[in-house]
């Protein structure tokens, strides 16, 4: 077996060096009634070509989003990601390398996350950032538990334009905490109505932009009311590329910002692994969630990098801990900070307004076809479009024809009387000829 | 004068002359570049992208667009791929030494797994893609769902927590539905061992449990007697690893379930040690209700520095209907997704517990690891690990001491700092002088309840030559703390990218970002 070292003659060794006569001797503490004599039902070990052809076959039973035109989004979105990344996550060094708790001897993940912690907090405009959290979604559930400890409060408000899937990880943590939440119906444009569930127990305030339709919304004013009543306003975003063009969370009075960082450095891998950012003001540092990475020196002076604040996590505190997290998303986060560090301000700008621009052509596309209607009145890089019939039959179809059309909203909320909204994003890797491609197979299947 | 976390000085006085007629004047050491922050590197209008001009942004926008700088400098390619090359020379890794981090399992990594994870059809679809273009990834699924089923004894498995620990929380809360839907929702403790994971507690007071720990015995298991006083009708669940955070297997899991069980609560088994007996013992026949499986411990996939993992929970009848959405079923037409707890299917699943499906990425890597070891090769890395392992004690049990000396350990060999006593040496001392002979210090003062533990888990991965490197290392520097040579650990490490850090003072003053000092061309904020 070709990832076991060991010969025959190193075992029978070993164990006369132990001074056991056979493997079970080392195997007596398990209790009699589960020891078992016949392997497993499963198949004996093979070669790399034989796993190469199994995970080949199942590979190509899938249709992945180069093949062909692809518009999907709602929380997850195809980017293009330079070779330089995946090149420099696979260096042994980062790739199999554990949480840097000798940080003497893991100045290079160390630095990397100081790195990552500055650029999530510049891109959030919020005061810092932590190491990154699972993903955007169980990042979100993680600020409402923050702001219950912040605010000792134990109620959150949560917009109608929070990406169905992060309402439901919320809900499953805080309703475990004890948290009450209130979700705002389903809208498209109505992030403002949670002003009028605000009262005074209200802990948090959560809201999205873009939301899931798409729509970017000003949320000053929502914080303003939020801080009137005393509760937390956490700003959701699951495009972070969006943060190239928009007024950042932390300029519009965000208390806690959580965004999906998948679009940058990570692709689709079908929802996971992705990376959570997470940022706050300063004064909530000491009750954030996850790993934080500080600057101090070592016994010569010179400048280093340590896991910091620690009395914070479970490892020290165990049942005191602001959360459980452990191991998180180190090898995604470093793949997001070396994209972001290629891209700079000027290329993330620069990416951030051609994923725009590809949107509008799309919106312009889409609204010439008679029966199609544009819901989302002002976008980043992808928007709600009301369909003829029920978009999940309309993406259906279209999938065969070799179009993947985008993601019904009936899929993330079935409940929500929306079977003809379809949500469509476009990035820089759309090209012209996938929205005509679009538009001809659209026009001629409305016209049948 | 500097101190580390156990109030020592991080550098003896002595050692501020050793190294000085050697200090190279650029800061850079050989094959080691002292490398600065992006932030230091002045590529504040520079990209490593070439992206085509893009039009201005529409003007529905107005009012809502970005206009302050954003603080983000950028690198060309080759300042790029140096900048990460230098650093990555700074860390330790598994593939340059053995990495014995107790309980954290740090085997090799396949590259035939990176290889796998790359396929487009694997790593280039949407979560949200009709089913009917994901069969083969939903198969894969179903396949990897098969055999943790199979490997456990167990008849579900909910595959989408992200990580351990992110388990537990999926496992406590199947428990609590299961628990409130018969009507015995007012069980609110959890029971843990003192030795348990710090996310053992954490989880459980996450979801709103009380946690009362259980006492244990003087070898290193579970105190029977303690936890049947415990036991009752307010308790909820049992936290209990197995193989044990000591290395030890609960010689009395069966009574432990049975006792569990009898007062109506559920076993939750923390499985961060299933690599020691994969193939060998399923869980199932154990009485497990719940156990994790950390995919990036047993199943190889890389630890990352610091994640991704992966955390699918194995689960008994009682609790599968419970099962967190997304459920795979399979009828007529190929894999579907049930994505809504409530719906049809998934009628009593507690939530989900992320957005999407959990991490795909990790599950085409543990699979294929699966594949390529099958049943035989499975069985065979736990026997190496608790080989390795019980190897590891039994050629230093002469100059460390053993914390439990009496009878075999599993797949990680736990030491205690009595054999220090009088040296002056601390298990801090030696771990920083393990960095010094090129090793990765072993896991340190864990298990709590073993003093100056020092937690040794080699995995199979390892040859009887890298083993037997790495315990003539320690065997040398037992007899040099021994010997008096205390200047050897104090100052450690002498050869590390770093010496000794100061988290004192990282932790007193936060610096968590880079600020541009007076002068510089761009406010951070």
């Amino acid at each position: 077996m070709r990832y076991l070292p060991l010969t025959p003659e190193d075992r029978a060794e070993m164990l006369g060096v132990i001074g056991v006569k056979s493997i079970d001797d080392l195997f007596v503490d398990v209790p009699a009634s589960a020891r078992r004599d016949a392997p497993v039902d499963l198949p004996h070990h093979v070669g790399e070509l034989e796993v190469e052809r199994e995970m080949a076959a199942l590979a190509k039973r899938n249709r992945a989003a180069g093949e062909g035109p692809f518009f999907c989004g709602a929380g997850a979105y195809r980017h293009h990601v330079p070779a330089t990344v995946d090149h420099i996550i696979q260096r042994s060094e980062f790739l199999t390398s554990y949480t840097p708790y000798q940080p003497e001897i893991a100045q290079g993940t160390l630095q990397v996350l100081f790195e990552f912690q500055t650029q999530v907090a510049a891109l959030t405009g919020m005061e810092v950032a932590n190491a990154s959290l699972y993903d955007g979604s169980t990042g979100a559930a993680e600020a409402v538990m923050m702001a219950q400890r912040v605010t000792r409060r134990n109620k959150a408000v949560m917009s109608g334009g929070v990406h169905p899937h992060y309402v439901g990880a919320i809900e499953t943590l805080a309703h475990a905490a004890g948290v009450q939440t209130t979700r705002m119906p389903a809208a498209i444009d109505a992030e403002d109505a949670v002003i009028a569930a605000i009262d005074a127990d209200t802990a948090c305030v959560v809201v999205q932009t873009p939301n899931v339709f798409g729509t970017v919304t000003d949320v000053s004013k929502i914080a303003e009311a939020a801080h009137a009543a005393g509760a937390l306003l956490i700003v959701v975003t699951t495009e972070a590329v969006s943060y190239g063009l928009l007024k950042p969370p932390g300029e519009m009075g965000a208390d806690i910002a959580v965004a999906e960082g998948q679009s940058i450095g990570n692709g689709l891998n079908f929802g996971g692994p992705y990376v959570g950012l997470f940022a706050c003001k300063e004064k909530f540092v000491r009750q954030m969630p996850g790993r934080l990475c500080g600057e101090t020196v070592d016994a010569d002076g010179k400048r280093g990098f340590v896991l910091t604040l620690s009395t914070r996590e479970q490892h020290i505190r165990r049942d005191k801990a602001t959360s459980n997290i452990c191991t998180n998303s180190g090898l995604c986060a470093l793949a997001f900070s070396i994209h972001m560090s290629l891209l700079g301000e000027t290329g993330l700008r620069k990416l951030a307004a051609l994923n725009h621009q590809k949107a509008v052509a799309l919106r312009d596309a889409l609204a010439a076809i008679p029966g199609y209607e544009i819901l989302t009145p002002r976008f980043f890089n992808e928007f709600a479009v009301r369909v003829p019939g029920k978009a999940a039959e309309l993406v259906e179809t279209l999938a065969n024809h070799g179009v993947l059309a985008g993601v019904p909203f009936s899929r993330l909320d079935a409940g929500a009387g929306m079977d003809d909204v379809l949500l469509v994003a476009a990035t820089e890797t759309t090209l012209d000829v996938d929205i005509t491609f679009l538009t001809k197979l659209l026009t001629k299947v409305v016209g049948q | 004068m500097s101190m580390n976390n156990v109030g020592r000085p991080t550098r003896p006085e002595a050692a501020n002359d050793a190294p000085a007629g050697h200090e190279t004047l650029t800061g850079g050491r050989g094959l080691l570049q002292d490398e600065a922050l992006i932030f230091e590197l002045d590529g504040w209008n520079k990209t490593g992208v070439d992206l085509p001009d893009a039009a201005a942004p529409s003007s529905d926008l107005a009012g809502l667009l970005r206009s302050e700088p954003i603080g983000l400098p950028g690198l060309s390619e080759p300042e790029a791929v140096r900048h990460y090359v230098r650093l990555s020379q700074k860390n330790h890794a598994i593939d340059l030494a053995l990495y014995p981090l107790g309980s954290c399992t740090m085997k090799h990594n396949p590259r035939l797994n990176e290889k796998m994870a790359r396929l487009p059809g694997f790593s280039d679809i949407h979560p949200l893609q009709p089913t009917s273009t994901v069969q083969g990834a939903l198969q894969l699924m179903d396949r990897l769902a098969h055999w943790l089923k199979t490997l456990t004894g167990m008849p579900a498995v909910a595959l989408s927590p992200k990580a351990g620990a992110h388990g537990e929380l999926c496992g406590l809360l199947a428990i609590r539905a299961a628990h409130e839907a018969k009507g015995q929702g007012h069980r609110k403790t959890v029971l843990a061992p003192t030795s348990a994971h710090g996310t053992n507690p954490a989880t459980a007071a996450f979801v709103g449990y009380t946690v009362v720990e259980i006492a244990q015995t003087e070898d290193g298991r579970v105190d029977l007697a303690d936890l049947e006083s415990k036991l009752g009708d307010h308790v909820a669940a049992i936290m209990v690893t197995n193989p044990n955070t000591c290395g030890l297997f609960e010689r009395d899991v069966v009574e432990i379930a049975r006792l569990t069980h009898a007062a109506g609560a559920y076993f939750y088994c923390d499985g961060a040690n299933f690599n020691a007996i994969v193939g060998r013992v399923r869980p199932g026949d154990l009485g497990v209700d719940a156990m994790h499986i950390n995919l990036h411990k047993t199943f190889s996939t890389p630890h990352g520095g610091g994640g991704p993992g992966a955390g699918p929970v194995v689960l008994s009848e009682a609790l599968a209907p419970f099962a967190p959405t997304p459920w795979l079923t399979h009828g007529e037409d190929g894999f579907d997704l049930v994505e809504h707890a409530g719906e049809e299917g998934a009628k009593t699943a507690f939530g989900r517990m992320s957005a999407f499906h959990g991490q795909m990425g990790m599950y085409v890597r543990a699979y294929a690891y699966m594949l390529s070891h099958g049943a035989d090769g499975l069985k065979q890395a736990a026997e190496d690990a608790v080989l390795n392992a019980n190897y590891i004690k039994a050629r230093l049990k002469d100059v460390m001491s053993p914390a439990f000396p009496e009878g075999p350990c599993m797949h990680e060999a736990l030491f205690d700092d009595a054999w220090l006593e009088g040296t002056g040496v601390t298990t801090l001392d030696f771990a920083k002088a393990m960095i010094d002979e090129g090793f990765h210090p072993m896991t340190m003062y864990f298990p709590l309840v073993v003093h100056g533990a020092m937690l040794i888990e080699p995995t199979e991965t390892e040859s009887r030559q890298e083993l037997d490197r790495f315990i003539a290392a320690l065997r040398a520097l037992a007899g040099a703390a021994k010997a008096g040579d205390t200047e050897r650990f104090k100052g450690a490490p002498f050869h590390a990218p770093l010496r000794r850090l100061d988290e004192t003072q990282a932790a007193r003053k936060p610096r968590l970002k880079w600020k541009p000092v007076a002068a510089a061309p761009l406010a951070a904020e």
